[in-house]
């Protein structure tokens, strides 16, 4: 215990390592369970999510929550499913058309009214847009959208973060590629669309997963402008699956789980995006 | 922003190419008047009608009384404003206990979204095998959205039925907690799903703000003879300064604008106590249609929490160490 020898030296290291990862592996647990029990549930049977204590394993296994939710007219599920698809996919082409065209202008262009409109754009990233529902829906309803496709397409897509963030990225490439196509002969729109889109790639892939991810989450705006039960997206449609089936716990959980399972797999597989993107936004701050 | 063209347009005098297009080289590529413009239009469509119009029209709306379902909407005035503000108005009880719900929700819930992510930051913040994927684990629960999250909760925490009570008996501790009924449950609840979905989004702001201090100062500071706390006192928290105004003033805003998680979790109960702002803003404009007092409702709501963010700003940037 006098000085510290190699090998006491390496047993605290070692026991450092064990105290790291045991941490690592109970947190883990904590975010984990969760979502692992909502799959466990969603395999019972209806007798045996009621039981208490409940048990830990489906036993028997069963597809009763998924045969509920994939066979019921008041309920269409699965129809909820194509929507959010259909929605949240448009909503992201739609915001990666128009933001990109913006930004670029707006970080590459000289023209007159560019100040006054960038700082237009930024400042309603300051206004909470809840505080923009109430006259939003009156616009949606003026439109005669409510109850339709576009009313969970199209208004998301003014948000200001899009433009926001490729402006940024835009200011960051070098300007020297986009020159020599100049000097070359190309007008914007050929610079626009084959040198500076492809070498933005990586910034459209993260706005494209961030902006799917958003709309396919949203549950504020659809459970007040979407009512009929085939126009659902999935976030209202497990609202309404809940309160036809209030404790049936198996068919509630099936409907989690078929919710989360686009969102989990694209973000095991856009993982680096995601999370460069939330925080590469945190740096602007 | 106007520099970067400049600048570019001065580089671009250097290659020997630039010989073949004369003149060309003033702005980068090409230009009709309009084209500027023809980029901007999709979306400045899109942004005054769905970002700048709502602006206008709430003020409109706030000084009318606005019902979906009646002809006639008479200007008011600020009456929609005093009835907020005067103790005998029919909404008065109900909107000042939706500013409570949604100010102790604020209160309880922004330093555990500020400690606990950062906790987790600092352990992901070192370099060990498995580091990316313990990141995506605690990131998980945030890609789910708050119908699932909401669903999922409200059923770990059903008082017979559910895990967490569940949980707690196999360790001995009560086991009959109401968890989303009774008071202090519900804010608990509330709270710990809030911190359980929410801490990896700011974990992971917090980790691109540590890699952003240079390991040097650490060096230099550990020469010094500092301890882990004092390089963490004096290295890591004055290096995270700005990530921290941001991470602060952003939750402090997500935790004011919460909704999903007491309508579908404690579903308001007990009572409507649980009952945010946001909730009630909705449901007095779209439930009852009383749309002005709503909008009236929505900035007054706005402009509170623009006080908040400003004395955020004030109290984080401008504090000298």
């Amino acid at each position: 215990m006098t000085t510290p020898t190699p090998t006491t030296r390496g047993s605290a290291t070692a026991l450092r390592r064990v105290v790291l990862y045991a941490t690592l592996v109970a947190l883990a647990l904590i975010f984990l369970m969760p979502l692992v029990w909502m799959v466990i549930t969603s395999l019972k049977t209806y007798t045996a999510a009621q039981q208490i204590p409940p048990s830990w394993l489906p036993n028997p296994l069963a597809g009763y929550g998924y045969e509920q939710i994939l066979n019921n007219a008041a309920n269409p599920v699965l129809r909820w499913f194509l929507n959010s698809m259909l929605a949240a996919t448009l909503h992201s082409l739609l915001v990666l058309v128009t933001a990109s065209m913006a930004a670029y202008a707006l970080a590459r262009m000289r023209f007159r009214g560019r100040g006054v409109s960038f700082a237009l754009i930024v400042g309603t990233l300051f206004i909470p847009p809840t505080s923009l529902i109430i006259p939003n829906f009156l616009i949606v309803d003026q439109l005669n959208w409510i109850d339709t496709l576009a009313v969970v397409v199209v208004p998301g897509a003014a948000s200001a973060f899009g433009v926001f963030f490729l402006r940024q990225f835009f200011l960051s490439l070098p300007n020297e590629l986009e020159e020599a196509a100049t000097l070359d002969g190309a007008n914007q729109w050929q610079i626009f669309f084959r040198v500076v889109l492809p070498l933005s790639k990586p910034a459209l892939a993260t706005l494209a997963v961030l902006s799917f991810l958003t709309n396919w989450n949203d549950f504020l705006w659809p459970i007040f402008v979407l009512f009929s039960p085939e126009k659902l997206t999935l976030p209202p449609g497990l609202g309404l699956l809940q309160g036809s089936y209030v404790t049936d716990y198996p068919v509630i959980m099936a409907g989690a789980v078929l919710a989360s399972l686009p969102v989990l797999i694209l973000f095991v597989l856009a993982q680096r995006h995601i999370i460069q993107g939330v925080s590469r936004s945190g740096l602007k701050g | 922003m106007a520099d970067v063209i400049e600048v570019g347009a001065a580089r671009g005098d250097a290659p020997p190419s630039a010989a073949k297009a004369p003149r060309r080289g003033a702005s980068a590529g090409r230009t009709g008047r309009a084209t500027p413009y023809l980029f901007l239009a999709p979306y400045l469509i899109l942004f005054g009608v769905f970002g700048l119009l709502p602006i206008i029209l709430g003020v409109w709306l706030s000084v009318h009384q606005w019902d979906f379902q009646l002809p006639n909407r008479p200007f008011v005035g600020l009456d929609n404003y005093k009835e907020l503000f005067s103790s005998d108005s029919a909404v008065y009880g109900d909107w000042w206990e939706s500013v409570r719900a949604t100010a102790i929700f604020t209160v309880l819930s922004v330093p555990l979204l500020v400690v606990v992510p950062l906790g987790l930051a600092l352990l992901l913040n070192r370099s060990f095998p498995g580091r990316t994927f313990f990141r995506a684990i605690y990131f998980a629960p945030y890609v789910l959205g708050v119908a699932v999250i909401g669903l999922l909760w409200r059923f770990l925490l059903d008082a017979n039925l559910g895990l967490v009570n569940r949980l707690l008996g196999v360790v001995g501790l009560p086991s009959d907690t109401p968890w989303v009924t009774n008071m202090p449950w519900a804010w608990i609840s509330l709270v710990g799903v809030t911190v359980w979905w929410t801490s990896g989004f700011n974990a992971v702001i917090y980790l691109a703000g540590l890699q952003d201090i240079s390991p040097e100062l650490y060096e230099a500071a550990r020469m010094d003879g500092a301890s882990a706390w004092q390089r963490f006192r004096n290295v890591t928290l004055p290096g995270l300064r700005p990530v921290l105004l941001f991470v602060i003033t952003t939750t402090v805003l997500a935790s004011a604008n919460m909704f999903g998680q007491s309508f579908l979790i404690t579903q308001g109960a007990p009572g409507t106590e649980t009952r945010t702002v946001v909730w009630f803003i909705v449901e007095e404009g779209l439930r009852d249609n009383d749309a002005g007092r709503a909008a009236a409702m929505s900035i007054v709501f706005a402009l509170m929490l623009a006080v908040v963010s400003i004395a955020n700003f004030r109290l984080f940037r401008y504090r000298e160490d």
